[in-house]
């Protein structure tokens, strides 16, 4: 009874968590997704390598966006088994769950920034969520040095989200993904809708960032420069699964159609810095 | 494994203060040494991060804080925490993190300066909305083919039909409750026959019509503010205007002309069913049978309160659509505004039809329709 008391009553003491120190810090096996009758993926398996950038690429509709919304838990999958730091989040209690919640960040593709604060509470939203003992005037100052580690400039702190040009509202999503200092980084298509300029700034603030916080990366991708640029492994996502995962030397080994148009079509030689055919 | 962030202060070899940070540095466990570090009035001259367990940016940032305000230097870090202090010594940021409030007295008078101008500037725009909507109509008539027959019965059909259960049921029930309480009091001069004529009169002279423009107010008006306003956020707006399509023609018009038609003929079945409603009533507790009732209706009830009432019913019915496709065309920034711009069309709208229900009131009187 008292338990119960203290559950709901009680301050709780905050958990603390040593780093993932174990090799895969997403391990997915047999993931089966479905809307209706329509199979998303049928017994997909995926590993992510701690402290790499993992880029997952398929064409449209195959189900990158859901894979990465089972991994964090909000699209609960028909079957399968979906482990987070060693935790299995399919099955898990919601407290555990909210123990490896603290632990990742993630980047919506429209930035999903809480419209009515401004760039700098967006950021604080998850602190005061986890850690609501730390002092206010101590977030603050947390929020705005994040703000500034994510490359916007110190003006856009007290800015709101409508005031941002679309670029600079992935990285205040990005301070916001960041606030927790997360071992864990989902990004949804970063630079999608950025310019080529603004496309490679990304790129490497997050290469940047995956460096100095030693960050492991879930990075969903269209951007064939991104691959090349920033990417350690990619995920190939086809037939409802994983069809291969490797260095793109690997990928470009393997003779599956959809791969090889992909890295050697237009776009993706361009990238490698070949010339094109015709 | 220690779990908690703590820290020693003492002297070294050569004299110098040192403060030993030990433990996890993380976001964590900062709010176990922020208060007590902050206070240290001494000065240190090295802090020294030998037996931190941990860090992330939270610690190296917290590190650097102290560091800075002491002037000191910082030993012993690892390959990390340097990374980790190099990238928060780059990322310092000063500006607050709420958007610039002005003080109280400042604020106050200036929210009441911006209210005051934006009533002006709203009264400008509102007259700027009614010329639009007639050269709107303007440009209908010349080319009718250019006219959306189908948002027009699809909004019929919403404004109208769909609000058929809602208006009934609540007219049905304001019928019962007039001619029950106004026979309690009619019945003290023994004229409760008369409550025939209480009905009668005030359901299709005022309360009817009034009635049925608040139900579509809160029913469609808020609806068009918001369907509007959200495509306005999502830019369907403006892409209507690069086709070439005028919102005015094609969201604003169909929906006035629905309210329209609409409330002329949602006011007529309003007073119907709180003159049923009051008819049942009757029979039940005042033995004044059901058809005679009817019949009754037809006799005390001048053909002019029918006139007065469906008179009303359309000006009310362009007030709600006016106000709520108005709002809805002015939403800008966020979803909030959606909201807000939502709750003011529907408040608009009802006071209005108020204000102008009393001057309709006035009106009628003084030409003898009384």
């Amino acid at each position: 009874m008292n338990n119960i008391v203290d559950e709901i009553f009680g301050e709780t003491k905050p958990q603390r968590y040593e780093r993932f120190r174990g090799e895969y810090p997403v391990r997915v096996r047999g993931l089966v997704n479905a809307f209706g009758d329509q199979v998303i993926h049928d017994h997909l398996d995926l590993d992510v390598k701690r402290g790499e950038i993992l880029g997952v690429v398929g064409g449209s509709g195959t189900g990158k966006s859901v894979l990465m919304r089972s991994i964090i838990g909000l699209q609960p999958p028909v079957d399968g088994h979906i482990e987070v730091f060693g935790q299995a989040i399919t099955d898990a209690e919601p407290d555990e769950a909210l123990g490896v919640r603290n632990r990742w960040g993630v980047l919506f593709q429209g930035g999903a920034l809480f419209s009515t604060l401004t760039v700098g509470e967006n950021v604080e939203v998850p602190i005061k969520q986890f850690y609501p003992q730390i002092e206010p005037d101590i977030t603050h100052e947390i929020a705005a040095y994040k703000v500034v580690m994510a490359g916007l400039p110190k003006e856009a702190t007290s800015k709101f989200p409508s005031e941002l040009s679309g670029g600079m509202k992935k990285r205040a999503g990005l301070a916001r993904a960041l606030a927790l200092d997360p071992e864990l980084l989902f990004l949804d298509e970063p630079t999608a809708g950025l310019d080529p300029i603004g496309a490679a700034a990304f790129d490497s603030l997050i290469r940047e960032l995956k460096e100095t916080l030693g960050l492991t990366v879930f990075l969903i991708t269209h951007d064939v420069d991104t691959l090349f640029a920033i990417c350690d492994r990619v995920a190939v996502l086809a037939d409802q699964k994983v069809i291969a995962v490797g260095t793109i030397p690997e990928l470009l080994e393997l003779d599956h159609p959809w791969i090889q148009e992909y890295f050697n079509g237009p776009r993706g030689r361009a990238a490698q810095g070949k010339p094109s055919d015709g | 494994m220690v779990t908690e962030a703590d820290y020693t202060l003492d002297k070294d070899d050569g004299g110098r203060t040192v403060l030993r940070l030990k433990g996890p540095y993380l976001l964590s466990t900062i709010s176990d040494v922020d208060t007590g570090l902050r206070k240290i009035d001494e000065q240190i001259d090295v802090v020294d991060l030998a037996e931190v367990s941990e860090i992330d940016t939270v610690g190296a940032w917290f590190t650097n804080q102290v560091a800075s305000n002491h002037s000191a230097s910082i030993e012993n870090a690892d390959d990390r925490a340097q990374r980790l202090l190099t990238a928060v010594g780059e990322s310092s940021n000063d500006s607050t993190v709420s958007a610039p409030r002005l003080p109280l007295l400042t604020r106050a008078p200036e929210a009441m300066g911006e209210k005051v101008f934006n009533a002006g500037h709203g009264i400008v725009q509102v007259i700027g909305f009614f010329g639009q909507i007639l050269l709107g109509t303007a440009s209908i008539l010349r080319h009718p083919r250019r006219f959306r027959y189908r948002a027009l019965v699809h909004q019929f059909e919403s404004v109208g039909v769909n609000a058929l259960p809602i208006i009934g049921l609540m007219s049905f029930l304001i019928g019962i409750v007039i001619a029950q309480q106004g026979a309690v009091q009619l019945q003290a001069f023994g004229a409760e026959a008369l409550t025939v004529n209480l009905v009668g009169r005030i359901t299709l002279r005022e309360l009817g019509v009034l009635m049925t423009a608040i139900m579509v107010a809160g029913r469609s008006g808020s609806a068009f503010a918001a369907q509007i306003g959200t495509m306005k956020l999502t830019e369907e707006i403006d892409a209507m205007r690069t086709i070439g399509l005028s919102p005015i023609e094609v969201l604003v018009i169909p929906r006035l002309l629905a309210c329209f038609f609409m409330m002329i003929l949602l006011g007529f079945y309003a007073s119907c069913m709180a003159i049923i409603g009051g008819a049942v009533i009757s029979d039940l507790t005042l033995g004044i049978p059901f058809w005679t009732f009817l019949s009754r209706i037809h006799e005390v009830v001048p053909a002019h309160d029918v006139w007065v009432g469906m008179i009303k019913a359309p000006v009310f019915g362009l007030i709600v659509a006016i106000s709520g496709c108005y709002q809805g065309m002015q939403v800008e920034g966020n979803s909030e505004e959606v909201g807000l711009r939502t709750t003011k069309a529907v408040v608009q709208a009802i006071f209005t039809v108020i204000v102008l229900d009393a001057f309709f009131a006035v009106f009628f009187t003084e030409i003898g329709w009384g």
